[in-house]
Parts: structure tokens; sequence; C-alpha cells
């Protein structure tokens, strides 16, 4: 069998009120998950531009995931449903463009959900693990 | 560039047992800007806060890292600590090195080697950080309050006493609401009146408070310690404050065939009235639908008999401007129609009624005098069905009902049984219930008095229909606990219809752009630990408006709501959130993309005069972010299409470096 020796790169874009406590939750419970996830704070999930979705895969990275709270629950009371919908356009591009749809990932994690946010982070490395480095964006000039 | 300092905390073992603390604060140093890095065991004691306060002034620092532990931890802290050493609070930024690092890694390169990364993120993040400062607003100590049902008398009186003073607009000709149409309350049975009334004449006499009466809130502008309302009051034709309240103009009103809505209808009122005898303000109003005089300009009767000479033919509705501080909305509820529930024959029979008519039919001061009378033929029932959960509950009825359970239909459908069980001991009380809900001070026991000391019959059980047949009401319902059909023939059916929000509380929530859910309820801003507030800043939600509730509880949610409005008109300057957005005025092009999903309405539009190249001026019109309403979401900043719309302190650029630093 062939073993993977590629070690992804993973964006993740929490939201300051729902996602970013439940990423702090999990460390307080001591949940593990690949050290390649690394986030970014943004106050909402709206925050996040799709210039910024871009721009990670332009650098080279291999997924980006992007977690906010739950329908109905966002903390600015609607801009989870703008981020829903924003995604679901840009997700769709980036496949036709050949990102792969398992790079790209929108999760509904509360403040509440540790276990939710490290099971979704152990599953979103794994999966893009699986698919390996992503060549397609990255802009050669960014190279690491 | 910043003249940035790298402070590494150990955090005990908490970091420095993973992550190679020496190292990181190692590789730091060699970030741009990086001018000064070190690491210590405790960054937030004491001696690490001046530690950071000593290397700001020895270094000249501009900017500060922290990594360490979460920034919903110990951000405020080390902000204050840089205010404390001259620097600007907003120039720190923290790498969360510990809940997202040490705390959730093994083994101690993969742990370095992240955290060094983080902080590479933060320092690339603080070199572009500007200094904020917090805007600062000025109050208008005065607040509105929209209902003059009991949650908006309590929440007027509470912020009274507190020296502030405070306007009631109210819909209805006087104040009392829902609990002034009452006969008993649950689970004390003392009478509505004798404790609402005398909260309504304090009301009336609290030289802090006004009430426009027969009025409603017409327009609503401006932001949390600066509304801007326009009140219509509506023509009463009876000039307010010379009207005495006397009576007289009732009395020779020839138009006596009104249906009384105080009453619900069970009996008739004159075209000029008065609610009832405790009504406040007691002044009498003219129906203009109904009085003759209006209508077709002959009658003038009631001005013949004023002798304070208050009738006004020719009053107009006026507006009334006004600023406020804050606005609590007290809009209360309503029971739903019954047209949809064709089963019950609620419109085929006058002996099927719902809850709240039953309570006039009851009350001593209702059409009947409060003797027990058919609303048909006026004879006493001896048979009485109550229905509980009509509409409430209701999975598969959303069309003519309400998911949700409408709470207080339970209690006050034990006290109605209670009621007609003690006054007529003869009289065989029904109750079908799907669940009895009784959880509240002493109502389980007030409950089971119904069944056990006053024998009503609880039946588990749904009504399936209801037949007029004669003078009887066949009533159709199944057992579930005996598991058989029963057959009974009533006198007089009482539906306990769900409650809803009532009608003026969506435009208002629009007007307010306060949030509501799905059942036009207003949304509170946490559930559980701002139950008071709506998500929009300086809004107040009491009593039924935000969901069903009982008097208790609507009393203690109007004092809350109270107590929120009286913090906030404390306070002689607001101190807004720096971290709101904001507008580069030269590359907007007023497409209007950022107002459209601002859920706090905060993006105003204004022209602006432009010097162009050619030295003409041209005037163009460009987006402008309040950021006293301003709650920073950042929504804005990504539907713009000219990027002139941006975040103070998640400036897309600062996030843009984060991303660079990370993907290095």
């Amino acid at each position: 069998m062939q073993v993977n020796e590629h070690k992804p790169l993973i964006v993740a874009f929490c939201c300051n009120w729902c996602s970013y406590a439940g990423a702090d939750l999990a460390g307080n419970n001591r949940l593990n998950y690949p050290a390649d996830v690394k986030i970014i704070r943004v106050p909402c999930s709206c925050r996040v531009n799709p210039m910024f979705v871009l721009r990670a895969f332009q650098r080279g990275a291999d997924g980006v995931i992007i977690c906010g709270c739950h329908p109905g629950d966002c903390h600015y009371t609607s801009g989870n449903y703008y981020t829903r919908r924003r995604m679901a356009a840009l997700f769709s591009m980036l496949d036709f463009l050949g990102i792969e749809r398992e790079r790209t990932r929108l999760e509904w994690v509360s403040a509440a959900e540790g276990a939710k946010f490290a099971a979704t982070m152990n599953d979103f490395v794994e999966k893009v693990t699986a698919l390996g480095e992503n060549k397609r964006l990255e802009d050669l000039r960014c190279k690491r | 560039m910043q003249r940035v300092g790298v402070f590494v905390c150990w955090c005990g073992s908490n970091i420095a047992g993973t992550v190679d603390v020496e190292a990181v604060s190692e590789a730091l140093k060699n970030e741009p800007g990086v001018v000064f890095s070190t690491n210590y065991q405790y960054m937030c004691s004491q001696a690490g806060q001046d530690m950071i306060k000593e290397a700001v002034k020895e270094h000249n620092l501009t900017g500060i890292v922290v990594c360490s532990c979460s920034p919903r931890m110990h951000e405020a802290t080390f902000r204050k600590t840089a205010a404390a050493a001259g620097l600007n609070p907003y120039m720190v930024e923290i790498a969360n090195i510990r809940e997202q690092c040490s705390w959730v890694h093994k083994d101690i390169p993969t742990g370095t080697e992240k955290a060094i990364i983080l902080g590479k993120a933060a320092v690339a993040k603080v070199n572009l950080n500007t200094p904020l400062t917090p805007g600062e607003s000025p109050v208008t100590k005065r607040a509105l309050v929209i209902g003059g049902g009991i949650a908006g008398i309590q929440t007027a009186l509470d912020i009274a006493d507190a020296g502030f003073p405070v306007d009631i607009v109210e819909k209805k000709p006087t104040i009392g609401g829902k609990m002034a149409q009452l006969d008993k309350t649950f689970p004390t049975l003392d009478c509505a009146a004798c404790i609402l009334t005398p909260k309504m004449v304090d009301v009336a006499q609290n030289e802090n408070i006004r009430i426009f009466s027969y009025s409603e809130v017409s327009e609503i502008k401006g932001f949390v310690g600066n509304f801007d309302v326009t009140i219509k009051k509506n023509a009463r034709f009876v000039k307010e404050d010379i009207c005495t309240g006397c009576g007289a103009c009732v009395e020779k009103c020839p138009m006596k065939r009104v249906p009384n809505e105080f009453n619900l209808g069970m009996d008739n009122r004159s075209a000029i009235y008065i609610p009832f005898a405790q009504a406040v303000p007691k002044v009498a109003t003219i129906d203009p639908n109904s009085c003759n005089m209006l209508k077709n300009g002959k009658c003038g009767l009631c001005a013949k008999v004023c002798a304070a000479g208050a009738i006004d033919y020719t009053q107009k509705d006026e507006y009334i401007n006004e600023k406020y501080g804050a606005i609590v909305v007290a809009t209360g509820f309503n029971p739903i129609s019954m047209d949809k529930f064709d089963e019950f024959s609620y419109n085929q029979s006058k002996d099927v009624i719902t809850s709240l008519e039953f309570e006039r039919l009851t009350n001593a001061a209702g059409p009947t005098a409060g003797h027990l009378e058919r609303p048909s033929d006026g004879k006493s029932p001896k048979t009485i069905v109550f229905v509980q959960c009509v509409g409430s509950r209701c999975d598969a009825c959303a069309e003519k009902g309400k998911e949700y359970c409408s709470k207080i239909c339970c209690m006050y459908t034990a006290k109605h049984a209670m009621l007609v069980r003690d006054k007529y001991p003869d009289t065989e009380v029904y109750v079908f219930y799907i669940d009895v809900r009784t959880p509240g001070k002493n109502f389980d026991e007030f409950y089971r008095r119904a069944v056990e000391e006053y024998g009503v019959k609880y039946v588990k059980g749904m009504v399936g229909k209801v037949t007029p047949e004669g003078d009887k009401l066949k009533v159709q319902a199944s057992d579930l606990i005996e598991g058989k059909q029963l057959h009974i023939d009533a006198d007089l059916v009482v539906l306990a219809a769900a409650i809803e929000p009532d009608k003026s509380a969506r435009p208002l929530a629009t007007m307010l752009t306060a949030s509501m859910d799905t059942n036009d309820f207003f949304t509170e801003a946490h559930p559980k630990l701002r139950p008071v507030e709506s998500p929009t800043a300086g809004v107040f939600l009491s009593g039924a408006c935000q969901g069903p509730k009982d008097i208790p509880e609507t009393v203690s949610q109007a004092g809350a709501a109270a107590s929120k409005v009286i913090g906030l008109l404390a306070k002689d300057k607001l101190t807004g959130n720096p971290c709101v957005a904001h507008s580069n005025e030269l590359m907007c092009n007023g497409c209007s993309s950022c107002e459209r999903v601002c859920p706090y309405g905060a993006i105003t539009y204004e022209d602006k005069e432009f010097r162009m190249p050619d030295r003409t001026t041209k005037i163009r019109r460009v987006a402008k972010v309040n950021p006293a309403v301003c709650q920073g979401c950042g929504a804005c900043t990504v539907a713009c299409p000219s990027g002139a719309m941006d975040l103070n302190g998640f400036a897309s650029n600062q996030i843009m470096a984060e991303v660079d630093a990370i993907c290095k």
C-alpha cells in the first residue's frame, strides 16, 4: 500500500461566537485533531469574503473549511444565511475550476460542540489528505 | 510597519508541555516588524503584564502579539495592559496557542511548528492594525413603552420610579390590555381588576409617565440612545384635557347598537364610549364608523349634553415627534381566530365561545354582571365542556393553528372550571386535554384542587366535533384512557384558543429592525442570558410579545426590561464597539448592496459632493455606517462589489495577511 506522505495545509475560518468557541472547547476537553488545521478568527462566518478562500488556494492551501453558528443561532441574526448562499455558489464554482468538493466545506459548529468541531476537523483532514496535494489555482510565484 | 513585541506564554506547562516556547519566541524574532520577542511562565500574571509594559517603553513598541490562551479568555486583559502602557488597546493581537494548539496536539515538534505559524499570522495581522477609538453617543433620557397592557404598565412604572420620564403608546382608548378583561387570576383567584386598576391609577398619577392612548407609533428612526419616534394620535373627537369622564354623553348617545369590543361583541355600546368604568385615561372616544354626526352630520347630541364642552367633531389625527433613548416593546397577544375551526361550530352557535369571552361572561363587570348565562337564550348552563389546545400544539394543522404551546390555557381552564363548580355546584364540567401542563409556583396544587375538591371531570382526549342540535350542543369526543367514544349533550362549549402575537407587532418589528421568529414573536438577544433584550441595541422586550406568558411571568419580565432600560438611561454617553464597518467614500458607488444585507439598519446613504479632476464638482450617493448601530458582523464587507466596505479590527487586508502567513 502506498503511504501518503503529504501533510495537507488546511485553513479554517471560525466565527467568533460559536465555532471559535467550539474550537476552544475542543481544546478544553483535549480532543485531538491534526495540527494541519490552522484557524483564523472572524466575527461572523459572513465576514469570509470568497476572496479569502481563493487566496488560500492560490497560496497553496489544500482545503478550506468555514465554520459558523447553526442556522437560526447567528449572533448577528442572519449572517450565516448569507454565508450559506455565498459559499454554495463559490464551492460549486471552485468545483468547476477543478477544486474538488471535498476540499471545501461549510459546517455549523456551536459553542457547545467541541466534540463536533474535533470530529469535523478529523474527517475533513482525512478527506483532504486522501485527495493529495492541491495543484489547481496554486500560484507558482507563491510556491512554498 | 509597526514595531512589534512578541510575548510567548508558557501557561505553566499547559503550553510549554507541548510547545517549545523558546523556539517559538526565537522564530518569531525574524518576522517583519518584530523588534522584541520573549517568553514567560504566566503572561497574564502581574509580573507578565509588567514585563509587557516595560518592553513597550524600552523598545518603543507600537504593536503587541501575545501567544497564549484563547482571545476569548484574555484579550481584554492584554488590551488593558496595552492601554496602561500608553498604547492603543486595539494594537494587541492574540495567537491562540493553548486551546487551538498545545491542548489538541500531542508531540512537541508538531505543536511548536503550528504555534510558530499561528504566531506569524498574528504578527502579520498586527502589522496592519490601526489604533481604534470607540465612538461615543449621547443618551436621550426618556423611554418609550409600546403597549399599555400589564407588561407595558409595569415596565413604565419601574422606569418612572427610577426617575426617568416614560411615554406609553397604547392603540386602544385605555390602557389595561387583556388583563383588564379578565375576571379572576390563577393560582390565587384574586380579581384581575382589583390588582390591575390601582396600577393603572399609579400610571395616570405618576408625573414621569405620559400616556398616549388611542395612538400608535408611525415612524421610528435613529438608534440606541437616540431614537426619533413619530407617534400618531388618532382623532378621538373629544378633547382629552377637558373631558371629565362623567359619561353623560355615553348615556344620551342615540346610537347604542355598536358591538362592544371590550366585551368581545357580547353586548353593545354607544358610538361615543368609555371602554370600562376604570379606564385610564377616563375620557370618552367617538367611534367614527358608527357616529351619525361624523358620518352624516346629523345628531350632535353629545356636544349638547357635554357640560365641559369637550366634544370636537373637527378633531384631526395628530402627529407628535419625540426623542427616546430606549424603546420597550410590549405589544402583547391575541387569541387566534376560530373561523377555520369548523369542527367546533364556533360560527354556527352562539353557545360555543372562546375562553376570553368566558372571562367576560363570568366577570362581575361583564355583559351578564357575572351571572353565568348562555349567550343564546340567557339560560344557565347545566353541562359545560371546556376544550383545551384549540389551535395550540397543532403540528398537522399549521395553516389554521400554531405549533407551539400557548402556555396559559391549562391554568385558566382549570380556573374557569373551578369557578363554575364553585358558584354553580350542580353544573357538570368536563375538560378535554392533550396534557395538563402546570409548571409554576402553586400551579399543580391549583389544578389538583380543581379535580379533587371541585370535582371537575378531566378527560384525556380531544373533542372531534361539536354539533348544535336544538338548544343543545352535541359534543363527540374520545377518552384516550378509557379507550371509548364520548357523546355529551352540552349547554356551553368553551374553546381555549391558542394565543398569537398582536398583529401590530410585525410592522413594528420592521420599523425597529428588530428580529422575529416564524410565529411573529420577537426574538431575544440570547434565549437564556439576554431574554429581555432584542438583538437590536436599545430595543427591549416585555411580556407576551416575546412568547406566551402568564401574568406573574409577564410582570417579572417587565421589571427585568425596565432595569435594562434604567441601566441604559443612567449613562450619559454610550461607548460603542470600535470594531465596526466603515465605507470608503471614494470607492463607494451607492449601489445599496450593503444596506440590503445589514441586519441592523446601520447603513444609510447620503449625497456627497466630490471634486473631480477637471475642477468641477459632482454629487454622488455614498453609503454611511452609523457606528453606534453597527455590531460589526461584516456582512456588508462581502456584499460590497467595489470593496469600499471594510471592518475595523477584521479588515480584509488583515485577514488576507493571516491567510498568507498561514499558507507560506
